[in-house]
């Protein structure tokens, strides 16, 4: 029975078919033919794969990073993850931006006090610098026992903000830590 | 929610595949709306006048869920005789009085008159007294059960909750909604009739928020209006109900239930406090525990955070280190701590990828950085926070030079999410492990190795201490090192802490064992357990078994819970309070909602997800009278947290700022109060007294245009994330303002053009987006002007622009502090 | 040979969100323009402003709003490359740079183009340009890698709302064609596909869903192959000149493609006892 058949049809047919209507044309110099023209090297092909978490907004979509040769070489959504099913909004798309930028730092950055500009420093002795001005600060303001008598064991000279983009166990570690030496102004982007 | 949250909305796109419907009320006609069945504008800030609207329409044409509001909320429970409505009162509710000092508020409340109407006479003090003498911490909880409350089920007493909520809300007519929000009457009741369609036994509607509700001085408020709106229609603890909050950053669950908040220790216990009645740990329990419903197990929670604290130095007869553990004494919160910055009280600062120099009142906040002696700022790129002292708008104009700021500045590198194993908690719950790719460069390291390294470091600094005051510190236990031989080869970073030891702590164990806890249900009161978070106790039962990491999606044609994808505190659940989806009987509502349901033959509740309470307890079990915990409550008690497992239409305890939501007009408002003309603002708003917060008067004529503030799609928060980034750089790439062609036209203002928009705080210049997505409304017959702004933009990065949030004002919501970027008063001029 | 594949862009789920162009920039390592410090457009919420050598995806926003609010849309619609059944591009290429893939889509191979911009002037979407980097004309290749490796284009795996739909040609018809009629049962008269069918230069392996007329949006209702759309223009630019001398190859390869077409037809009677 003949039934006409559209180009796509046709394409779907098959291979054989397709080469016996669009050889005839490879003489005249330039072939139409639909074809494979190479194999195309996946950038990922050999990328070890991590899943992984959108850090952007609180939805939670997964993501998976590639990694070859210890570099990231792509970070795209995660299909399995039942939150996002591989989708992503611009923001997690652009991820690995986030990881691979020029504009990225790599050093510790260091400001004297009424200093114009920034010097390189050590990261160990930055660690080392901080760490004696937080004993310096809550050592000259703690108060154990305000006026009234009533117990604090606090300083309120020292100010801690951030934590709603860093993982749980740092928030866990940092609040502790702060408690730990008293430091009760502790605040996070969940207020602002 | 298709704004900033665009793959959230992929179920809601879903949704309205399979013929849901939505809508979308917004100042502004957003992406959102574009998608939206129904658009409704309304006037910011005007929130409350629009639910209490649909509240009042609910119950006057009788579309509550009348089952479910009997059985489920308080609707029934009987007030005390003293309690005066903002009805009686004009506009506050009893117990109103001077605030005390140093509270940044004019007026707080005293919530004794707010308080159920007991069966028995009922004297808390004495019963506190009793309890004090107590042996242990279950017999004082024991002390402290007050006699049942009068009900009246019949919803007819007139001083029924019921009754009270309908006779609060009688103001809030359709003609009320559209003088005070600006909504055309035909508009609202539109929406009030899709919503009375759409719940039900077999139907739900679920309300999605974000910053539009919370950012206003009665942001605390606007939830729980939707809160006592949805338990009316019966949509809370039901599949495709509740209330959703669209939280902003990856784990801003986490860090709220992990707290770097002031306010809060773990698992939403209350940090202890010098102003509140919380001088010993049992003054702390009697205090905060509340002793029926779930909250009885309080004394369990909190030994065990301190035993997570302090480890064996914790002991009973040391109250497990409480004297140690530091007590707050007043607001500490961001705005009141820039307040206190600067007047120069605080010399030392941390900012972990937080960017407050373009935060509210912003100029004020770069001023207040200069008072510093010492700041660490870690993040990513060079912000604007760490480039203050020679890039901010402070020293391009001369008012600070950086040879005369003290602050000693450090700016830390940051390891990027693909750089760090660690874990995330989702706006739902969800907690998530994400894993290590890659090592970071250089010397970026994660936020959790700063941390542990500081900490080491004062270790060593303390080790040799003997005064009183370092003795906790001493005894602050700190074991996240790799034990000998497990530290991680195949990278070149040293240092970091072990995340499972971090989670070992969290999680919780025996002390005497060792062995994880399988869940909160295993917390001891005597120090036999330790656990810093009871909420997220369960995520790590045992060894080798971590659920965040568990990767176990539903197949497509299985209940869609998904169970096996992540942990959803507490005890994996996805919904809360899902005892509810069941009707008194234990059946669901209705076949197409059923989620948990009681199986008789197996004498327990079964379902398709963890059911939200006791296993095996029966729908028709009795309440034990005297009996603390969730023996005081019956089988028909979903809402285990609250002290009598109903939800609270009316809120007896836990806001500072009134039992029922209220209409208050923002702080900075062009209109006066049109439902309550005494009270122009929440009475006890918080504002923060400083010469440059100043704020505009009623109808100010020198501001006259209401700004509303946001985020877009391409970007996220201050920037910091997202204008570094070139691909997102060219989605936005310039501060605009959003203006109405109609007050364009009035102000000679093309698109494109640049506007200087200036507030009481501060002056701005951002290029005008003329857009008939803006639109002026009319409140009590005069015109009002909206524009809007996006807040991300700073001076450092690829994409800049001026900070929006220079125009912001410190005030401040009581319950939580959160400011009111939502709804301020400008003038919008072109630039010339 | 693969089944032919394609995008399916329903209009009328687009919220406007950019992933496609982001998703689409970062598998494709393309970089923002200007390093992404560039001006405001004023165009809406769009300030990639059209599809280019670098932006292979590009999402349209239009506001249409009555001047009293009774009536108001923002419509937004993600522009891709066609790939054409009937290719302007591929017809007009000298080098033989751009060819049509077992999956019946379209592709430049860029160490084959020699940037000549033929294929820039023949495009009746206007949809391919002169990567500034690399000096070829470049454009949407439908992640012709991730094909090969049997994974969905970045674009259509990132959309949330299911607005960029990819798949075998036959079946994205046929959901188009579903969604069409939901739309037209909900009221939405105005929606309508725009080269489902071989009306529009043979069919569109990336076709849409609209919500109103083609010209709404940008597109053409009718547009050419450049046989007959390019002469008038040609003259006007040094790549116009370029591509007015491959006239009558271009001419030549018309007849091709109307003998192929021809032959297809032949073919499909003859083929189907197979």
């Amino acid at each position: 029975m003949a039934v006409a058949v559209s180009r796509r049809q046709f394409l779907k047919v098959g291979g054989a078919a397709a080469g016996t209507a669009a050889g005839a044309l490879l003489g005249l110099g330039v072939d139409l033919r639909p074809k494979q023209v190479r194999a195309q090297q996946l950038r990922i092909k050999d990328a070890q794969v991590y899943p992984s978490v959108c850090p952007y907004c609180a939805v939670g979509c997964g993501t998976l990073v590639h990694v070859v040769n210890g570099q990231i070489v792509n970070i795209e959504g995660n299909p399995k993850s039942p939150i996002n099913k591989g989708n992503l909004c611009p923001k997690g798309a652009a991820t690995y931006q986030l990881h691979v930028n020029p504009n990225r730092l790599t050093k510790v950055l260091y400001r004297k006090p009424y200093g114009t500009q920034w010097e390189v420093v050590d990261l160990d002795w930055a660690m080392d610098r901080v760490a004696e001005l937080v004993k310096k600060t809550r050592d000259e303001t703690f108060v154990e026992t305000l006026p009234n008598g009533k117990r604090v064991m606090h300083t309120t000279a020292i100010y801690s903000l951030g934590g709603a983009t860093i993982d749980n166990e740092w928030n866990h570690i940092h609040q502790k830590l702060m408690r730990g030496l008293g430091i009760v102004r502790i605040e996070n982007q969940a207020r602002i | 929610m298709a704004e900033n949250h665009p793959v959230a909305f992929r179920w809601v796109a879903e949704a309205k595949r399979r013929g849901a419907k939505l809508i979308h009320v917004d100042p502004r006609f957003t992406r959102t709306s574009a998608m939206a069945d129904l658009y409704v504008p309304l006037r910011s800030g005007t929130d409350i006048a629009f639910l209490g609207g649909l509240i009042r329409y609910m119950i006057e044409n009788e579309k509550y869920f009348k089952d479910y509001v009997v059985n489920y909320t308080n609707a029934a429970t009987i007030i005390r005789d003293d309690f005066q409505d903002t009805e009686d009162l004009e506009g506050v509710f009893s117990g109103l009085k001077e605030a005390p000092q140093g509270t940044f508020q004019k007026y707080v409340y005293d919530n004794a008159t707010w308080q159920y109407k007991r069966t028995a006479a009922w004297d808390a003090a004495k019963a506190r007294e009793e309890a004090l003498k107590a042996a242990t911490f279950a017999e004082m909880i024991q002390k402290m059960v007050p006699p049942p409350a009068e009900k009246d089920p019949t919803l007819q007493h007139p001083r029924t909750v019921f009754q009270i909520v309908r006779r609060h809300f009688s103001r809030y007519t359709p003609e009320m909604v559209e003088q005070i929000c600006g909504t055309p009457k035909e508009l609202f009741l539109r929406v009030a009739e899709m919503l009375a369609e759409n719940s039900g036994p077999d139907k739900t509607t679920t309300f999605v928020y974000a910053m539009g509700w919370t950012q206003h001085t009665y942001g605390v408020q606007n939830i729980g209006c939707a809160a006592l709106l949805q338990l009316l229609l019966g949509n809370m603890g039901r599949p495709g109900g509740g209330i959703l909050a669209l939280r902003g950053h990856a784990t801003i669950q986490g860090s709220t239930d992990v707290p770097t908040l002031y306010h809060s220790i773990q698992g939403y216990m209350a940090h202890p406090d010098a102003r509140r009645a919380h001088d010993t740990l049992r003054d702390y329990i009697l205090t905060e525990t509340r002793p029926t419903g779930y909250w009885a197990n309080l004394p369990k929670f909190m030994v065990s955070y301190l035993k997570s604290m302090y480890g064996d130095a914790a002991k009973p007869e040391n109250d497990f280190g409480y004297d140690w553990h530091p007590k707050i004494n007043g607001d500490y919160s961001f705005m009141a701590s820039f307040h206190a910055m600067a007047r120069g009280e605080i010399k030392g600062a941390f900012f972990f990828g937080q960017n407050p120099a373009t935060s509210i009142n912003a100029s004020l906040i770069r001023r207040a950085l200069a008072n510093l002696d010492w700041m660490v700022v870690k993040d990513n790129f060079e912000i604007e926070t760490a480039a203050f002292w020679y890039k901010s708008p402070e020293v391009q104009s001369g008012e600070l030079k950086p040879e005369q700021i003290k602050t000693e500045v450090f700016l830390f590198p940051s390891a990027q999410v693909g750089e760090i194993e660690g874990t995330f908690t989702n706006t739902q719950r969800l907690i998530q492990f994400h894993e290590k790719a890659a090592d970071p460069p250089g010397d970026c390291r994660s936020d959790t190795w700063f941390t542990h390294q500081l900490a080491l470091r004062l270790k060593k600094l303390y080790a040799d201490s003997t005064l009183p005051r370092d003795e906790g510190f001493k005894n602050l236990t700190w074991d996240y090192d790799y034990e000998p031989g497990k530290y991680p080869t195949n990278t070149r970073i040293q240092g970091e802490p072990d995340v499972m030891k971090i989670w070992r702590e969290i999680n919780g164990f025996k002390t005497d064992t060792g062995e994880l806890l399988k869940g909160f249900g295993d917390l001891k009161d005597d120090g036999s357990t330790t656990c810093a978070s009871w909420i997220y106790c369960g995520a790590y039962p045992e060894e080798g078994k971590f659920l965040p990491a568990n990767r176990n999606p539903d197949p497509d044609d299985k209940p869609g819970t998904h169970l096996g994808w992540g942990y959803a505190w507490p005890a994996n659940r996805r919904i809360l309070y899902n005892r509810a989806s069941a009707d008194p009987n234990g059946n669901p509502w209705s076949e197409r909602k059923k989620l948990i349901w009681w199986d008789a033959g197996q004498k327990k509740w079964v379902g398709y997800d963890v059911p939200d309470f006791p296993a095996t307890k029966a729908p028709d079990t009795p309440a034990k009278p005297g009996a603390t915990g969730l023996d005081a409550h019956d089988g028909k008690s979903p809402f285990i947290m609250m002290a009598d497992g109903k939800g609270w239409l009316f809120v007896p305890v836990g806001l500072q700022d009134g039992p029922l939501p209220t209409h208050y007009e923002p702080m900075e408002s062009p209109v006066p109060n049109l439902l309550y003309p005494k009270w122009q603002n929440n009475p006890i708003a918080k504002y923060y007294e400083h010469e440059r917060n100043q704020l505009a008067t009623v109808g100010d004529p020198q501001f006259p245009v209401v700004l509303t503030t946001y985020r877009l799609t391409e970007h996220h928060l201050a920037g910091g994330m997202s204008r570094w980034l070139p691909w997102l750089a060219e989605l936005q790439p310039e501060l605009f303002v959003e203006i109405s062609p109609e007050l364009a036209a009035e102000k000679g203002i093309k698109n494109l053009d640049l506007v200087r928009i200036s507030s009481k705080r501060g002056t701005i210049v951002a290029k005008a987006l003329v857009t008939p997505r803006l639109r002026p409304l009319t409140i009590n017959g005069k015109t009002v002007h909206q524009i809007g702004m996006p807040w991300h933009w700073g001076f450092m990065g690829i994409a800049v622009g001026d900070v929006v949030n220079d125009l912001g004002a410190w005030v401040a919501d009581p319950n939580v502090q959160i400011h009111e970027m939502k709804a301020l008063l400008v003038n919008v001029e072109k630039a010339q | 040979m693969a089944e032919p594949m394609g995008f399916f862009t329903d209009t009328s789920v687009c919220i406007g969100c950019k992933a496609c162009e982001v998703a689409c920039k970062a598998w494709n390592q393309l970089p923002a323009r200007n390093g992404g410090k560039v001006q405001l457009s004023g165009i809406s919420y769009d300030n990639t402003v059209s599809l280019s050598g670098i932006q292979w995806r590009h999402v349209k926003f239009i506001e249409d709003f009555a001047p009293d609010r009774s009536t108001g849309r923002w419509l937004m619609m993600s522009d891709v490359c066609k790939h054409c059944v009937q290719a302007a591009c591929l017809e007009v290429c000298p080098t033989g740079a751009i060819i049509r893939t077992e999956f019946d889509t379209v592709v430049i191979q860029q160490d084959v183009c020699n940037g000549c911009r033929a294929c820039i002037a023949a495009c009746p979407f206007g949809v391919i340009e002169i990567n500034p980097e690399t000096n070829t004309a470049m454009k949407c290749t439908l992640c012709y890698d991730r094909l090969q490796a049997g994974m969905v284009p970045a674009c259509a795996q990132a959309c949330p709302t299911h607005s960029i739909q990819f798949g075998p040609i036959s079946e994205l018809r046929q959901r188009a064609q579903e969604r069409l009629e939901q739309l037209h049962a909900a009221g939405v008269t105005q929606a309508r596909l725009y080269g489902h069918d071989e009306s529009i230069l043979g069919g569109l392996n990336a076709f849409y869903l609209l919500l109103d007329e083609p010209e709404k949006y940008g597109l053409p209702s009718n547009p050419q192959l450049p046989s007959r759309n390019l002469a008038p223009s040609a003259a006007l630019s040094a790549a116009g000149a370029v591509a007015l001398g491959l006239l009558g190859l271009v001419g030549l390869r018309k007849q091709r493609m109307d003998r192929l077409a021809a032959e297809e037809r032949g073919q499909g009677e003859g083929s189907h006892a197979g």
